[in-house]
């Protein structure tokens, strides 16, 4: 009973969201009396309960994985009675269906924020906003119901289930993919604002202001979703290596760069109201990227360490639909634009000019990853050769790019809206000399390291100074708390290049096999093989290593594992890693030689772990940049 | 704006779409083409891995009928799961010989007790040499030879229930 509510719940909310369209069309059109039927009403109250249905929906399948009911096809095929708890919930969105109905619900979800919380915004533009948020969900609803159903039966039952996949089993999936999806799917308020403004030709201030923080709402998420996923493919998939330019690692990355430019746009669109089809084309571009990373992941067409089930026909109703929704965007900026006002002029020393050029750095970062991912493809359509792109493209042609941006981060929020009259070398002196001791430090003591990480280092100790100068000279108290948002955000991008610079350079690995009682030296650290014992867990068995690490002043006990599921059969390497301040000592135990020798894998990664702080103050100070506005909102509502 | 500007964005995402609709068209052809399809089996001769079957040499494999050689371990968890089909391979008439890789007597004993014993004769490889010369590069993996002692086809990873029709075609062909 539990699954077919949840379908009819999912039937409803598609003929609802077929409603908030065709209430819309008629809406804008004047079909209706207005004296007898409120319109604009009707079609919040329909987005309202749209968004209560995919909730209950998405409840429905919660619920039944708890239960294990298995027969439902989906629990039968991802879940198993021996699960722990929290990953019968996780297993709820740990694969292709569920995570599309958590896709839609988001998207429901949003609508009905949308209706209920956007009153500074013209009711015209709003309206035109929910229809095609209408729109947008009926397209994924139809794609959910006709191609994925989530709650389909399976008779007679089977005894048991066939498992999650246990490299999904971990604390990071319960949590990486439903953050990634919120930011994804916050996106699509942008798109429909957008599109929602170019129809009613509303392209204002009051506009800027409406996105703003669901722009900065959905890139808090998606950057810590992309910090989290790092983090878990980096100790989970015992690789050592922390980004791989996968295709569906660059997937998320897509959308997180236009939102990132997006969320720079909308300022000047809200503050001073220029840039206004520069930040249309913007927002509907960055969640195009996020329709585009859903359909390369869900569609399976490119090669990936992420092997999801690949299902032509779903590609093909995917594809279909990202054709149409961005289409459809595109066609209409393409016919609306030359009707906008321009906003008014700026000097080129001014804010929005290093916000302009911001926006431009990450939309050539953008096309970069972009065309990298889809490199591969263009050209086997184009001349049959098959190739493949890989980090040395990514990282010595984005690279570069990255750290001028990131130079750049120094320099604009020193400048002023409009034009800048006052020199800026003053306030620069600190950063320029950090950047210089940095650069002699680098050459004079480690002279070997490659350009980019040396750069990165420069960049580092440039830009983290610099990004507390907008703090200096106010009073921290009068400071708006979106100020300290922007420094802290803007220091953590100084952190993280730090972390991935001193990683690149400094990381020592070695791989050898040993036997018990051998020793290893990998940096600093002496790593000695005490032994192998047998393990066992809730739902698997293993063999366990014990190390015993030092260097010099007392001794680290480390003991990775190689876990053997059954259900389904498969085995994996759980590294153990040691954080300390100076770095993380990460071990891998490998297979036996059968002479009694086990392989060992052992890397010292020194300051790694700023990598994810770095990304970790980024979303911190988005967040307390959102808290900040809606503070201040709040007061200015009440004081008013 | 101009409006060659303005319907740029149209025009890109006409491209990437066709792309995209040609590869959905194309699946990616995933199949590893072995080198050493077509190549004889290097030569071998291995002592059995457990008592009470024989072991493997090269000239075993070329006695005028097709093969499958399965190269596998007892410490392979992958094998596992590979070993029911094996099992319906060798009952739809498919001849299996195997090489067992860096292995103990005792450990393949109990594996076959434990997973079925579909294999005609064992061989064991001490030291990964043959396996190797084989190209492949680990376990379980699978060669279809013919009743020269040709290679014909080469499957890496476990035989799943959907690959058995695949190398059982592969079998009939190199007849």
């Amino acid at each position: 009973m539990i699954a077919e509510a949840g379908l009819a719940a999912l039937w409803l909310a598609a003929a609802l969201s077929l409603l908030q369209l065709l209430l819309t069309v008629g809406h804008l059109r004047a079909l209706f009396d207005s004296e007898r039927f409120d319109a604009a009403r009707a079609i919040r109250g329909v987005a309202i309960v749209q968004g209560a249905l995919t909730l209950t929906a998405f409840a429905m399948l919660v619920i039944v994985f708890v239960r294990t009911d298995l027969s439902v096809a989906l629990v039968a095929a991802n879940s198993h009675n021996a699960k722990p708890l929290i990953y019968k919930i996780a297993g709820a969105w740990g694969n292709h269906e569920g995570s599309m109905l958590l896709w839609v619900t988001v998207l429901g979800f949003a609508g009905a924020v949308l209706a209920m919380a956007s009153r500074r915004l013209g009711q015209r533009t709003l309206i035109a906003a929910l229809g095609a948020q209408g729109g947008l969900a009926l397209g994924f609803y139809a794609f959910l119901l006709l191609a994925s159903n989530p709650f389909a039966r399976l008779d007679p039952a089977p005894l048991e289930g066939r498992g999650l996949n246990p490299l999904l089993q971990d604390p990071g999936l319960a949590f990486h993919p439903p953050t990634l999806y919120l930011g994804y799917v916050g996106l699509s308020v942008a798109f429909s604002l957008a599109v929602g403004a170019l129809i009613t030709g509303e392209v204002d201030r009051a506009l800027g202001r409406a996105m703003r923080p669901w722009v900065l709402g959905a890139w808090v998420l998606l950057t810590l979703g992309i910090t989290a996923g790092s983090y878990w493919a980096y100790y989970e998939l015992g690789w050592g290596g922390w980004w791989f330019w996968d295709p569906v690692e660059n997937a998320s990355l897509m959308p997180w760069l236009a939102a990132t430019a997006l969320l720079h746009s909308v300022t000047v669109l809200a503050s001073r109201g220029a840039l206004r089809a520069w930040t249309m084309m913007l927002a509907m571009i960055a969640f195009s990227m996020s329709m585009v990373g859903t359909f390369l992941v869900r569609s399976g067409i490119l090669t990936s360490v992420h092997s999801f089930a690949v299902d032509p026909s779903r590609g093909t109703f995917l594809l279909a639909l990202l054709g149409l929704y961005v289409g459809a965007a595109f066609a209409l900026f393409a016919l609306r634009t030359a009707r906008l006002k321009e906003g008014p002029p700026f000097e080129l020393v001014s804010r929005e000019s290093a916000l302009v050029a911001n926006n431009l750095l990450l939309t050539v970062i953008l096309g970069i990853v972009f065309f990298g991912t889809l490199y591969p493809l263009f050209v086997e359509a184009a001349t049959g050769d098959k190739l493949s792109v890989g980090p040395p493209y990514f990282n010595t042609v984005a690279g570069p790019i990255a750290l001028i941006l990131a130079a750049l981060v120094a320099v604009g929020p020193l400048l002023s809206w409009r034009r800048e009259a006052r020199p800026l070398f003053k306030q620069l002196t600190v950063p320029a000399l950090f950047a210089a001791t940095a650069l002699a430090v680098s050459l004079f003591a480690t002279p070997q390291i490659g350009w980019l990480p040396r750069l990165g280092l420069v960049v580092a100790a440039w830009l983290a100074p610099a990004s507390l100068l907008p703090l200096l000279r106010r009073n921290p108290w009068r400071t708006p708390i979106a100020t300290w948002g922007m420094a802290i955000a803007h220091f953590g991008v100084a952190v993280a290049i730090a972390g991935m610079a001193v990683d690149s350079a400094f990381t020592r690995e070695k791989l050898a096999a040993v036997r018990p009682g051998e020793t290893l030296g990998v940096g600093p650290w002496l790593v000695r093989l005490q032994g192998v014992t047998p393990a066992v867990g809730p739902n698997w068995t293993a063999i366990e290593a014990e190390l015993r690490a030092s260097r010099g002043d007392g001794v680290l006990v480390l003991k990775p594992q190689t876990r053997f599921f059954t259900d389904p059969p498969t085995e994996t390497n759980e590294a153990a890693i040691d954080t300390m301040l100076r770095g993380q000592l990460y071990t891998v135990l490998g297979k036996p030689d059968g002479e009694g020798r086990w392989q060992l894998r052992l890397w010292w990664k020194p300051f790694v772990t700023l990598i994810w702080l770095g990304g970790a103050l980024i979303a911190l100070g988005g967040l307390l940049a959102l808290a900040g506005r809606a503070w201040r909102g709040w007061r200015k509502e009440r004081f008013a | 704006m101009s409006r060659w500007l303005r319907v740029t964005p149209v025009v890109l995402l006409a491209l990437v779409v066709a792309a995209l609709v040609w590869r959905l068209a194309h699946p990616e052809d995933t199949t590893i083409r072995s080198r050493l399809a077509g190549k004889p089996v290097p030569e071998f001769a291995l002592p059995p891995a457990l008592p009470g079957k024989p072991g493997l040499a090269s000239a075993d494999l070329a006695k005028g009928q097709p093969r499958l050689l399965n190269v596998f371990a007892s410490w392979c968890v992958p094998c596992i799961a590979e070993a029911p089909v094996l099992a319906e391979l060798k009952r739809r008439g498919a001849a299996i010989d195997a090489i067992a890789i860096r292995d103990r007597p005792e450990d393949v004993a109990a594996f076959l007790a434990a997973h079925g014993d579909p294999f005609g004769r064992i061989g064991s490889d001490d030291n990964s040499r043959v396996q190797l010369a084989l190209g492949s590069a680990g376990v379980p993996e699978s060669f279809v030879v013919d009743g020269e002692g040709v290679i014909r086809y080469q499957h890496i990873g476990p035989i799943e229930p959907a690959d058995a029709p695949v190398i059982l075609a592969q079998l009939e062909r190199a007849r």
